[in-house]
């Protein structure tokens, strides 16, 4: 009697769990599709915020960066990607300071680890969603991350105070 | 409801008005012959589209939408590379039985799609033993499918093809019952007469509780059948790479792919004919009004409609079981499927016997 029970049980159980499935899938059917119709869509087409795409070297709108040269991001590199140029200047006051001539990018060998970004102590450095990177040579893959005419922005009064 | 003899037999009048009879009969046959290919190769095509949309639709992508507006011509398309593919000569294979195999199981499949009734009228093989001269012939194509993996010379091949006779075997079995059941309600044999006797309502609502169960029950052995997920162990492309048709290539491959679609909808089809009342319209006894609404439909609009139903039903359940274990998939067979069918085809008969139909 058991293994009779147990048979009817099985088969009513089974059958309910197939139906739950065949519900779950229709409401799938029915739900909005992702795949975007990309060249049609590239006017439109937005990727989401947290999409590494390429990094950059955020300049604000008088063309000042954040970048102190201090090579943090450059050390952490895994592959490499990022070299830094910089020389001593020496200012009015007689204090010795580096100061960023180029911040060279290579695109190819990017491993979009972050730890650049992560790691770096003026949070100067941030990875953008962009996407279109096709290009025909690899040496035009290497960017020059800092614009032409760019200065080291001032630290805020604010954070002066705490350090 | 326009009936379509009315074409075939002008047709018929017109070829015996300039040809000896024994001619025009030749002619006919030809004729006849190339509408049935024509229709399957049209079919086959729409099906493959219409499948990879639907899986796509399943998957939340949106399928094929490159070729040709919506993707239509994608299938055409797809026709065309694989009517101009190489096939490719097999070293070790037995060359016969390997050259042989898709056509027999072609051939079936286009045997077995000449016994439904498309429309009013509109029917190539109708005789008094139709119902049971479609499940023979459609059994064939095991035949088929049993040479392909043999003659391969391939123990992939030849292990998804006992598989598949494994399988096949089985599900015969439910299929031929749940039909026997449906033939119990009915009393004929014949196709025609199967679909005539569904004027008055469809078998589905006429036979009720064992009908319904009779119907679920074909729907599953006709999928296991065809095939297709999730009993589509035969081909099981993880652990197989493609079962029986893993050596095959260009055309002879197509064969496999047509006969595959075209089984599904020939499936399909056959539980239209049986359960939704084929051609025929959906009538409500003393419904008047409604009933003649529903006879200026088409007769062939409805059954495309009721197998289109159908065929999305096989493949909701592609895209939504995972496959089955070969003993898990005997185990459903005859452990569940059968002892349910012949509980029913017993409950089938008191129903008639005791007039408990409408």
């Amino acid at each position: 009697m058991n293994s009779v029970n147990r048979y009817i049980v099985n088969f009513f159980a089974g059958l309910r769990s197939l139906l739950v499935g065949m519900r779950t899938t229709l409401r799938v059917f029915f739900r909005k599709k992702t795949t975007e119709r990309y060249p049609e869509n590239r006017k439109e087409l937005v990727m989401f915020d947290r999409f590494r795409g390429e990094l950059v070297l955020l300049h604000d709108s008088e063309n000042r960066h954040k970048c102190i040269a201090c090579g943090i991001c450059e050390v952490n590199c895994p592959n490499s990607t990022i070299r830094l140029t910089s020389e001593m200047v020496t200012d009015e006051a007689g204090k010795k300071k580096k100061v960023l001539i180029e911040y060279s990018y290579d695109h190819g060998s990017c491993l979009f680890c972050q730890l650049c970004a992560r790691t770096c102590p003026q949070r100067a450095l941030d990875f953008v969603p962009t996407f279109e990177h096709a290009v025909f040579t690899r040496e035009k893959l290497v960017h020059k991350l800092n614009r032409e005419g760019s200065t080291l922005a001032p630290k805020p009064v604010a954070e002066n105070l705490t350090v | 409801m326009f009936d379509f003899s009315v074409i075939t037999q002008w047709i018929d009048q017109l070829l015996r008005g300039v040809m000896p009879d024994a001619a025009a009969l030749v002619v006919e046959c030809v004729l006849i012959g190339l509408a049935l290919l024509l229709g399957y190769a049209v079919i086959a095509l729409a099906l493959i589209y219409v499948e990879r949309k639907v899986c796509a639709w399943f998957q939340c992508r949106l399928g094929p939408n490159r070729v040709g507006p919506f993707g239509l011509l994608q299938s055409v398309a797809d026709m065309i590379k694989m009517l101009i593919k190489e096939i490719i000569e097999i070293k070790h294979v037995d060359r016969f039985l390997f050259g042989l195999a898709p056509y027999i199981v072609i051939i079936a499949s286009v045997a077995a799609f000449s016994c439904l009734p498309f429309a009013k009228g509109l029917q190539v093989l109708d005789f008094n033993v139709g119902i049971f001269f479609l499940v023979a012939v459609s059994s064939i194509g095991i035949v088929g499918i049993l040479l392909a993996g043999w003659a391969s010379n391939n123990k992939y091949s030849l292990i998804g093809a006992m598989r598949s006779g494994a399988q096949m075997i089985s599900y015969e079995l439910s299929i031929g019952l749940s039909i026997l059941t449906m033939v119990v309600l009915s009393g004929t044999l014949q196709i025609t007469e199967l679909v005539e006797g569904q004027a008055d309502g469809w078998f589905l609502f006429k036979g009720h509780l064992p009908a319904l169960i009779a119907f679920v029950v074909y729907l599953v052995a006709g999928t296991a059948e065809t095939n297709r997920g999730p009993f589509d162990l035969p081909e099981a492309d993880s652990e197989l790479t493609a079962g029986y048709h893993t050596e095959y290539s260009g055309m002879h491959f197509g064969f496999f792919y047509l006969a595959e679609y075209l089984n599904m909808f020939i499936v399909a089809g056959v539980a239209a004919t049986l359960f939704l009342g084929g051609w025929m319209p959906l009538h409500v006894p003393g419904w008047e009004g409604f009933n003649e609404v529903m006879d200026y439909i088409p007769s062939l609009l409805w059954f495309l409609g009721k197998v289109g139903v159908m065929i999305f039903v096989i493949m909701w359940f592609k895209w939504t079981f995972p496959r089955l274990r070969i003993d898990q998939l005997l185990r459903l067979e005859w452990k569940y499927l059968l002892p349910i069918n012949l509980l029913n085809l017993l409950l089938m008969v008191v129903v008639v016997v005791y007039k408990l139909h409408f």
